[in-house]
């Protein structure tokens, strides 16, 4: 049987330890607000493009000529994937998730006979992706250090995928990230980005008397346009990037959660074998100075 | 008077939403002001001070960093790439900007596309923009 000594110690070290996860959670409690918070805030924005896009959409659908951001490169031959993972552990199987997700994905694509490249956003996934396609990453962005994640650095990576689309590296685009269904749910999500999926033209239908194809465009359609993809592509980034922030906080809030629950359990189990054992010492101890006196 | 909705919304935040009587926007090819009922658009803007009027006065002035505008009869949206209170302006980061728009155009004016050269262009015109709305404020 353990000694004494030792169990206090364990008891001890436990409790510590369920004193940090508590704290990580109350931490990952209020960094979660915040960034739900800026995931709301960026919703009107990413609506009103949505509209906006749709309307010139179809303004412009079936121009040959419209531009590649809108229409693709016309191959399928290239696939990049844009993957949106964690900075940091410690919570729970949230990177490991994406990571597995962007794994099969790459694997399916690959057996399909496609070239894939991958920008990792965020420091655990570009780790988990390393170990098996080190060759397929053609970048990695980190916010390591970043208390939040602005909009200039979504339009950063925009930047980067454009003028990779221009110099003709890849075909399709797609984003994958944790997506954020609510605290105890994220959902690893593949949403393509290249070629542009419009929302399509029932959006507009919706609103009777607002039909997209009224409008009228200063400079023109095609300047408009050429503008407004590369904002579209940047305000997609961005979503996903805060989606999965909040997902990441959500994850981690629920992992520290489980392990102040599962070392109240520990502790629990650890004292009633302590106090057993001093029992158990205290009897053979009683037992001993009976029999001794007995025995005069 | 007549009013419309205006809307006023950036990446990070929504950051205006009532009606309006008029609004004045910074177009890409000039100024441009906008009364209720008029005929759908959608306008690119440049870098400058978006003014609001309400009850026949300017009440709030506003600088974006260059966006896009949709026009309906009944609704204003403004989607500004970047917006603030012109009397938030710092006029330290306003030429901060204008320095680095300059350098990045001076970079750009040798040999690069046109097409890049006029963006940074763009740029310096609107970091220029800001500053003058920050000395004015």
């Amino acid at each position: 049987m353990a000694n004494l000594k030792e169990l206090r110690g364990r008891i001890n070290s436990v409790k510590s330890t369920r004193k940090i996860t508590q704290a990580m959670k109350m931490v990952a409690a209020a960094k979660l607000r915040r960034a739900q918070q800026q995931a709301e805030a960026a919703r009107p924005y990413a609506e009103r493009m949505a509209r906006m896009l749709a309307s010139l959409g179809q303004a412009v659908a079936g121009n040959p000529d419209a531009p590649k951001l809108l229409v693709g490169s016309g191959g399928d031959r290239t696939h990049l994937l844009i993957v949106v993972s964690g900075e940091r552990g410690l919570a729970g199987a949230f990177n490991t998730n994406v990571g597995r997700f962007a794994r099969n994905r790459i694997r399916e694509l690959e057996a399909q006979g496609k070239t894939v490249k991958v920008l990792a956003v965020g420091r655990k996934g570009a780790a988990y992706l390393k170990r098996e396609f080190a060759s397929r990453i053609v970048g990695e962005v980190s916010f390591q250090g970043k208390k939040r994640v602005g909009f200039e650095e979504a339009q950063e990576i925009a930047t980067r995928v454009t003028a990779m689309l221009e110099a003709g590296e890849f075909d399709v685009c797609t984003l994958v990230f944790n997506h954020f269904r609510n605290v105890i749910s994220q959902v690893p999500t593949a949403q393509q980005l290249i070629p542009a999926e419009l929302p399509a033209a029932k959006e507009a239908a919706e609103a009777p008397g607002e039909v997209g194809a009224w409008y009228e465009y200063e400079p023109d359609e095609a300047t408009i346009l050429a503008q407004i993809l590369p904002k579209n592509l940047a305000i997609q980034i961005y979503r996903a990037i805060l989606d999965s922030t909040a997902g990441f906080y959500g994850s981690q809030m629920n992992a520290m959660d489980n392990a102040t629950r599962n070392a109240g359990e520990m502790i629990n189990k650890l004292t009633l074998t302590y106090n057993r054992t001093r029992q158990a010492n205290i009897t053979s101890e009683l037992i001993e100075i009976i029999s001794g006196a007995e025995a005069l | 008077m007549a009013t419309f909705n205006l809307e006023l919304v950036s990446p990070e935040k929504l950051l205006l939403s009532r009606p309006v009587e008029m609004v004045i926007i910074p177009a890409a090819e000039g100024e441009m002001g906008v009364l209720p009922g008029m005929a759908p658009m959608i306008v690119a803007l440049r870098g400058g001070v978006i003014q609001v009027q309400e009850n026949g006065q300017i009440t709030e002035k506003l600088f974006v960093m260059g966006g896009f505008v949709e026009i309906t009869p009944a609704r204003v949206t403004v989607l500004a790439d970047e917006a603030t209170p012109v009397a938030q302006l710092s006029r330290a980061e306003a030429s901060a900007r204008v320095r680095e728009a300059e350098a990045a155009y001076n970079q750009a004016a040798s040999g690069e596309a046109p097409e890049v050269r006029e963006a940074a262009m763009d740029r310096l015109l609107a970091a220029r923009e800001m500053e003058t709305a920050a000395e004015a404020a």
